[in-house]
């Protein structure tokens, strides 16, 4: 009898089931990690807070907190800047990056490496040093500090995220899909509305929420550039020392909240534009 | 729509360059397709063929020379000012956009009215057999069908010429053979005038009225495939467009109707002096491996054929012929083909035979002997 025949030949082509368990678990246990202090947060903002401050121990599930949701003026004050810096500025962001990025993408031009080192320093440079300069150029300038100049500080650390991701987008639309504009008698201006501008819109609004997010989320630039300005982080962070209100779990449960939708609204309508 | 009322428009190219640093891509061509032609670019990659056709879409200016179309001077005119559509290799659809957006993308730009927009549309999917895909994304086709949208997409704007860069390169043969009599079929319907550019030596012989076979960035040959193929002009034109056999030797006389050869190996042919539109001595002579005839002993060929000898190799057995290697008196290799009707079974390697063929079928090229013999 031939050996060659017995042998299970099969087995080393077969996947892992061991292996394939273990990448589901460490999925599982990554996003665990990365979700817990949220779920924390979420539970906490039910929980019962005497005297105004929230409490490490669980007392009991009330909904009071959310009742109360908008009762600090300051907080909700702040959270009102927060959310318009932050949608502001993500939009300059994306209208400022998206030429930049197409450019960045496309063309050859004098400058372009300069501009690829800016774009990489304004994402490296740690924020103490952006906030510094930042108040230092506000300064010279005589620029009284508040909204405006959270405003233009976001903007400034925020089109550097937008043209990288956008750029991406760029990067793998076809060429030719310009030219066939251009055949069929679209001019630049008109192809870029009907072609190039719907098929990078899915990283627009990508880059929009990233945005939007790293700008809602900033504390340490805010604070040289913030004045007498609140925002939603600068007011949590000075809470923290004299005991924070439950207030600031359930608007941080919105933010969060609002975060997830919009992504999730952006994934539906990405995969609809593409399938349907 | 009433295809054959639209009028018909030539193209002419007057002594365009096109040069990239120190590259030359296209050099100092000359060209007229007349209106209403299925015309051919061929060439290797790397010929200037594609160049040639971006600069008539109006993606490439040229550096010197004019793009004449219609009668018209476009040759610096945008892409989307000029009445040219272009069929892309990769077909370039907008894949957010469906089957029906796609082919009306041109209609909208020219403003036209919406009802309009809709039956000349629908009228062109019909033509290429997608009416039912109209709601349709370009991801969900088949290449085929990606092909026919294409396709739909520029005529529907019924341009003055249709540019075709290798559109059938991405599709398999059977879809290619199919693709090439529906582009033929529609051709004949509408009448525009298509300029075709291929590496495919077959395609280009298959479809085309007239082709210009293109090496280096400069035109060999034009003509209607038969006479490319029959006659071609250049040595480059006759190994590019199928096999064929070149032996050198000198033009011994001549006179109005017969020119005179020996061959390297010293054997005399003879063969129509309008075959001959070179005049130097040295010329190379080619023939067809099909139009070999093979005799053997004591056959005699037709009266007043060319004759030479050879032994024969190995051959392959292709079903419609035989293919053989043959090897002539001065070590040169031939190959012949012979048509699987005569012979029962296959010459065996080693036979001496006698290769005779038609003087008419005979052509000849120049040859320049002091420069080493490139195959």
């Amino acid at each position: 009898m031939s050996s060659v025949t017995t042998l299970p030949a099969t087995k080393a082509y077969s996947p892992s089931r061991v292996g394939e368990r273990l990448l589901s678990f460490f999925t599982w246990a990554m996003i665990a990690y990365n979700m817990l202090p949220i779920a924390v947060m979420v539970v906490f903002s039910f929980n019962t807070a005497p005297n105004g401050h929230v409490a490490l121990k669980w007392l009991g599930f009330t909904l009071d907190s959310y009742k109360h949701a908008f009762a600090i003026q300051d907080l909700t004050g702040a959270l009102g800047n927060s959310l318009e810096v932050a949608a502001g500025s993500a939009l300059i962001s994306v209208i400022l990056g998206t030429p930049l990025a197409l450019a960045l993408a496309r063309y050859k031009f004098w400058g372009k490496t300069l501009t690829d080192i800016v774009i990489f320093a304004d994402i490296a440079a740690p924020a103490v040093v952006v906030g510094a300069s930042l108040l230092a150029l506000f300064l010279t300038l005589n620029l009284p500090r508040g909204l405006l100049t959270i405003f233009i500080a976001h903007v400034a650390f925020n089109v550097a995220f937008a043209v990288v991701v956008i750029r991406a987008r760029v990067s793998g639309l076809d060429r030719a899909l310009d030219r066939a504009a251009a055949d069929l008698g679209a001019t630049p201006w008109v192809a870029f509305w009907t072609v190039v501008f719907p098929l990078i819109l899915p990283g627009i609004i990508g880059a929009w929420l990233l945005c939007f997010m790293l700008s809602i989320d900033d504390l340490i630039i805010t604070t040289f550039v913030a004045g007498q300005t609140l925002t939603f982080p600068l007011w949590v962070y000075g809470a923290t020392k004299i005991g924070t209100p439950p207030q600031v779990f359930v608007l941080s449960t919105f933010v969060f909240i609002g975060g997830v939708l919009l992504a999730l609204a952006n994934a539906a309508l990405s995969r609809k534009r593409e399938s349907a | 729509m009433n295809a054959t009322s639209l009028p018909r428009h030539d193209v002419r190219l007057e002594n365009v360059m096109k040069q990239f640093g120190p590259w030359v891509a296209v050099n100092n061509i000359s060209l007229t397709i007349n209106g209403g032609e299925f015309f051919s670019l061929l060439g290797p990659s790397g010929c200037g063929k594609s160049t040639t056709l971006s600069m008539i879409g109006g993606f490439e200016t040229p550096n010197s020379g004019g793009i004449y179309l219609g009668g018209e001077d476009v040759s610096r005119l945008p892409p989307y000012k000029r009445d040219v559509n272009t069929v892309f290799q990769s077909y370039a659809l907008f894949p957010h956009l469906d089957i029906f957006e796609n082919v009306a993308f041109g209609l909208r730009r020219k403003g036209l009215p919406k009802a309009e927009i809709q039956n000349r549309t629908h009228e062109m999917l019909n033509l290429v057999d997608l009416t039912n895909f109209a709601k349709r994304k370009p991801g969900q086709l088949s290449g085929g069908q990606q092909q026919r949208v294409a396709l739909a997409r520029a005529l529907v704007n019924r341009p003055k010429l249709l540019l075709l860069d290798e559109p059938l390169g991405a599709l398999d043969l059977k879809l290619r053979k199919q693709m090439q009599f529906e582009l033929k079929r529609i051709q004949n319907e509408i009448g525009i005038t298509f300029l075709f550019v291929t590496h495919d030596q077959e395609e280009a012989m298959a479809m085309s009225d007239r082709l210009a076979v293109m090496s280096r960035g400069q035109i060999e040959q034009v003509g209607t495939p038969a006479e490319v193929y029959d006659h071609p002009a250049t040595e480059f034109v006759a190994s590019f467009l199928g096999a064929s056999n070149l032996i050198p030797g000198e033009v011994t006389a001549r006179d109005d109707d017969i020119t005179s050869v020996k061959l390297e190996d010293g054997a005399m042919v003879k063969l129509p002096s309008t075959a001959l539109k070179i005049y130097g001595k040295s010329v190379k002579i080619g023939v067809r491996p099909e139009k070999f005839q093979i005799i053997t002993g004591t056959e005699t060929p037709e009266p007043g054929w060319n004759e030479i000898e050879a032994i024969s190799g190995v051959s392959v057995y292709l079903g419609v012929s035989h293919q053989y290697v043959m090897t002539s008196r001065s070590g040169r290799q031939l190959s012949v083909y012979e048509q699987n009707s005569g012979r029962d079974s296959p010459l065996a390697p080693g036979t001496t035979v006698r290769l005779a063929w038609n003087p008419a079928h005979t052509f000849a090229v120049a040859y320049d002997p002091t420069k080493a013999d490139g195959e």
